[in-house]
């Protein structure tokens, strides 16, 4: 069970706590006023990450090596000098640390770069940069693609999934060294329709692979909901699923790989939850049924919506959170049957962590 | 020598109050400035060394033109300022 929460929001990151009673508490809050995209904490070393997105200072790092009490910015990757038409990293979007210790960074314009040290050192993935589709990549929610989901395979650090809104599914089996594209099955009705399946045009909002049964990953996509149980070799549509398929987050229970959340809006040029009412879809047979869970959670005017990094599962499976663009937090030690809401009003959230 | 001063938002990564500066150009007195706070680098350009968007530059009172700001000379009399755009907040 996880005791630990960290939210990053638009106006800082803050820590709680979970009290024997249940009941969450912040113990700190850091980084005030400055916007938190995205929270990491290595399960080796316990090493803190945070991404900060300053609106007018750019993107930043910081690591914590004793547990969230002092920080330091750590030097920040960089893509390479191209002339004056070069592309600058606007947002360190996504982390996700290997078995082997490396650290591995996404990034907005979708970039990856991995670090050996625990961000001391960064080293961009040149295979990756040069991706012949990468031209057809656009932006989705922001002014250019961006790497928002790293999957790296317990098994076999060197095998690593990730995937960009808009650019699709790119897979490597050698640590990096080539990328091919996992995106059949997938589909894109908001492209000319020729284009609907071209993999660069796919728009994975989020991207969750099974700790326990690795082949088997769960999107959900800008066009709804996708499986698939052989590493993204296949991806097969999940058409139903409660009051809506369009969404941002997707979490994956630990050690059942056919068990799997979802938070829907209404798609897309709406993004809030059906008739303001805001609920949680589960999946417990692989995409065959969903539950529409709602106790606890605001059934009348509700315009919350979830973030891809919004909705946060602990290592138990039983322990959800997930944190609302209105500053909403709710937790669940039921596996979503029933949610508590936190009595805060947060900034909005970007992204809710359990460490 | 020319003076430069930053916007107080920046005082966790650099001194923001008014210093004489030695440089030919705008680009030059800022790097003056980053040898001693390498950190304030990364708030002011980007990772290309440009100007970043949200970031504006006043030479004497007067905004200047972003994409040319950087290679602006200036003179023993300048007054530089780096503030935040209010555009990017």
């Amino acid at each position: 069970m996880s005791d630990r929460l960290l939210i990053s929001t638009r106006k800082g990151l803050f820590d709680l706590r979970r009290s024997s009673t249940n009941a969450w508490s912040i113990d700190s809050f850091q980084f005030e006023g400055r916007p938190a995209t995205f929270t990491m904490r290595d399960p080796k070393t316990g090493t803190l990450f945070v991404s900060i997105t300053e609106g007018h200072f750019g993107p930043k790092l910081h690591r914590s090596n004793d547990d969230g009490n002092t920080w330091e910015e750590l030097n920040a990757p960089a893509f390479p000098d191209g002339g004056d038409d070069a592309k600058s990293i606007m947002v360190f979007w996504s982390m996700f640390m290997g078995a082997n210790g490396r650290l591995w960074l996404g990034t907005i314009p979708a970039g990856v770069f991995h670090s050996d040290d625990l961000g001391d050192t960064w080293h961009m993935n040149e295979a990756f940069w040069a991706i012949e589709g990468r031209p057809k990549w656009m932006g989705g929610g922001f002014d250019d693609s961006g790497v928002h989901s790293i999957c790296i395979d317990p098994r076999n650090p060197d095998h690593v999934s990730v995937a960009i809104s808009i650019g699709g599914v790119w897979r490597s089996e050698d640590g990096g060294a080539s990328w091919r594209s996992t995106c059949n099955g997938m589909r894109a009705d908001y492209t000319p329709p020729d284009l609907a399946e071209d993999p660069d045009q796919q728009d994975p909002h989020c991207v969750s692979q099974c700790a326990a049964a690795p082949d088997h990953l769960w999107m959900q996509h800008h066009n709804g909901i996708f499986k698939s149980d052989n590493l993204g070799g296949n991806w097969t549509e999940i058409k139903q699923a409660g009051p809506s398929t369009f969404g941002f987050p997707v979490a994956v229970h630990p050690s059942d790989p056919d068990t799997a959340w979802f938070v829907p809006g209404v798609k897309d040029e709406y993004r809030y939850p059906k008739d303001g009412k805001f609920v949680v879809t589960r999946t417990r047979d692989g995409g065959q049924s969903f539950d529409v869970l709602d106790k606890g959670l605001p059934q009348a005017a509700s315009y919350d919506i979830v973030y891809r990094h919004a909705l946060s599962i602990d290592k138990t499976g039983n322990r959800l959170a997930m944190g609302s663009t209105t500053g909403g937090v709710w937790v669940t030690e039921n596996g979503g049957d029933e949610w508590s809401e936190l009595p805060e009003r947060f900034p909005p959230v970007a992204a809710v962590t359990y460490v | 020598m020319a003076s430069l001063a930053f916007t107080p938002h920046l005082r966790n990564v650099i001194d923001p109050t008014p210093r004489p500066v030695a440089g030919a150009t705008v680009r030059d007195a800022l790097e003056a400035c980053f040898e001693e706070s390498p950190a304030a680098r990364g708030y002011v350009l980007d990772d290309q060394g440009r100007l970043r968007k949200h970031v504006a530059i006043f030479l004497n009172n007067s905004r200047g033109d972003p994409a040319t700001i950087l290679e602006t000379s200036v003179s023993e009399t300048c007054e530089i300022f780096v503030m935040q755009a209010l555009s990017g907040g």
